[in-house]
């Protein structure tokens, strides 16, 4: 890991509809450096401008002020191919099956397409999904759709991978599974992602790094280090260590 | 048993009940006609319409080319004009705000009604029937279309901008695609109206076809070969409903976009 900061936020600025009547401060000044290889955990209530940090670092939304930079000289970061998302809901195309369904990004990226598919067979298998390849989305569990989502967020082999409330539609006991398997690619890729979550123990748990964010104004409040052991398992989340970091990240939302 | 055995098995059940249904109706038609308490020239037993196949003045075969080439002529421009405007409304914002309002009050106008000024127009023949046809039968198409290539969430779209997706990527990989299902259900609507105005057509004007024949059959109340060129009509519907469903399960259903 690098000691220069592979993303650099500075008093990032978000407003919709500027100087109108209907402004809307979505992000208050937020200053936050992420190491490459980190996982932060971005976490707050609705309205705290996590979604809207993502939108911004994946160049989907302009930012009023501040500045954002993402790559470092020994990692340097293309914003066209960089970046891996993941959402809440699945995203998957019903008509391709699960194989092609990964293979989305490498195709419009033009990406050689024999190495591709090789590479989203190893992600299947990497994401618990081997011999599913030619199976459709609608055969899938839920648990197991968010699966090839993840794959498809690899097979490019990007830096940086976006993930919003990636579980947040699952059940509460595939959600924890779903955990464990994030955690065990995030060690296998040494990707660097960033996961905004509602759920404070699933902010711990994954998080190397948490960012907690409160709402109106929406800003950061605090980022804490957590420093529990990898690989992580769920039986932690009964340790006193873990349960003083979920208090903090309560008490810094105000709960 | 296993669940695909018996799924296969009570399909099966299914399409022989329907088959069964529809003979029987045939069966009681013509017992009901045997009955004789109507004269053949209200309800023509099925055996007597099969019988006006064979009078040679009926011209079966040439009338019915003459409707299938409205039907089928009229139903396709439908289709390839159809579709073609909804992709130049998902393409362009402003066609679609100037041209959809128009469209939609054209809609409100009883397509049927304006027969006899499109005669006018281009004086009678195959021509003007495919023209009728189209004219009632392209409107769904453009508005399941138009609806199917904007249901694209937006979550999904961020995904691909974020590889840098074209325009014309996101349109081949994922609106075009995703809206089959639509195109197809508009198609099967229009099919059923296709015939509907190319037989229209026939009425208000025209010297070939089976809806010539029918008015002209009329007037000696062969009520016999009117029930068939109803049935041929009906077949012509079916058969072009079917095509429509054949080409959707193999561009559709047979994948996982069910």
């Amino acid at each position: 890991m690098s000691a220069e900061p592979f993303i650099r936020m500075e008093n990032v600025r978000k407003v919709y509809g500027q100087g109108g009547r209907n402004e809307y401060v979505a992000v208050s000044d937020v200053t936050l450096d992420i190491g490459e290889g980190e996982l932060l955990s971005i976490v707050g209530p609705s309205g705290c401008g996590k979604s809207t940090i993502l939108m911004i670092l994946a160049g989907l939304t302009s930012h009023e002020g501040g500045t954002v930079s993402v790559g470092n000289s020994a990692s340097p970061f293309d914003p066209k191919r960089d970046i891996g998302m993941v959402f809440q809901q699945s995203l998957l195309l019903k008509w391709r099956t699960v194989l092609d369904n990964v293979l989305l990004p490498a195709e419009i990226l033009g990406l050689p397409m024999r190495e591709a598919r090789d590479r989203a067979r190893d992600l299947l298998s990497l994401v618990g999904l081997a011999g599913q390849e030619t199976k459709y989305p609608k055969q899938l569990s839920g648990g197991q759709q968010q699966r090839v989502s993840i794959a498809r967020a690899l097979i490019h082999d990007p830096k940086l991978i976006l993930m919003d409330e990636p579980f947040g539609a699952l059940d509460a006991l595939t959600r924890e599974k779903m955990n464990l398997e994030l955690l065990r690619i995030w060690e296998a890729s040494g990707k660097t992602i960033l996961f905004v979550t509602h759920g404070i123990s699933e902010a711990v748990l994954l998080g190397s790094k948490i960012a907690v964010m409160t709402a109106g104004p929406a800003r950061l409040a605090q980022r804490i280090d957590v420093e529990l052991p990898y690989p992580r398992t769920l039986d932690m989340k009964t340790h006193e260590q873990f349960g003083a970091y979920t208090r903090q990240v309560y008490e810094l939302l105000g709960m | 048993m296993s669940s695909d055995t018996r799924a296969a098995h009570s399909a099966a059940t299914r399409y022989l009940l329907a088959i069964g249904v529809h003979l029987l109706a045939i069966a009681l038609w013509q017992l009901a006609a045997d009955g004789g308490s109507l004269p053949a020239y209200i309800l023509p037993s099925p055996l007597e319409m099969l019988q006006t196949l064979g009078e040679g003045r009926n011209d079966w075969l040439a009338n019915t080319a003459v409707t299938a080439t409205e039907i089928v002529g009229g139903f396709l421009l439908a289709a390839v004009v159809g579709v073609s405007l909804a992709l130049v409304f998902s393409w362009s914002r402003l066609a679609s705000a100037m041209l959809l309002p128009l469209l939609v009050s054209l809609n409100m106008v009883p397509k049927v009604a304006l027969g006899p000024i499109i005669i006018v127009w281009m004086s009678y023949g195959v021509t003007t029937n495919m023209l009728i046809a189209f004219a009632i039968s392209f409107f769904p198409i453009v508005i399941t279309t138009a609806r199917g290539l904007s249901e694209i969430e937006p979550e999904m779209l961020y995904l691909v901008k974020t590889v840098n997706a074209s325009r014309w990527q996101i349109f081949t990989k994922i609106q075009f695609p995703g809206s089959l299902p639509y195109i197809f259900s508009g198609m099967k609507v229009a099919a059923v109206l296709a015939v509907a105005g190319a037989i229209v057509g026939e009425f208000i004007g025209s010297d070939r076809g089976l809806g010539y024949l029918m008015i002209q059959v009329q007037i000696n109340l062969d009520t016999a070969t009117m029930f068939m060129a109803v049935t041929i009509i009906t077949l012509i519907g079916v058969a072009i409903y079917g095509a429509v469903a054949a080409l959707e399960w193999l561009l559709v259903n047979r994948g996982g976009n069910a």
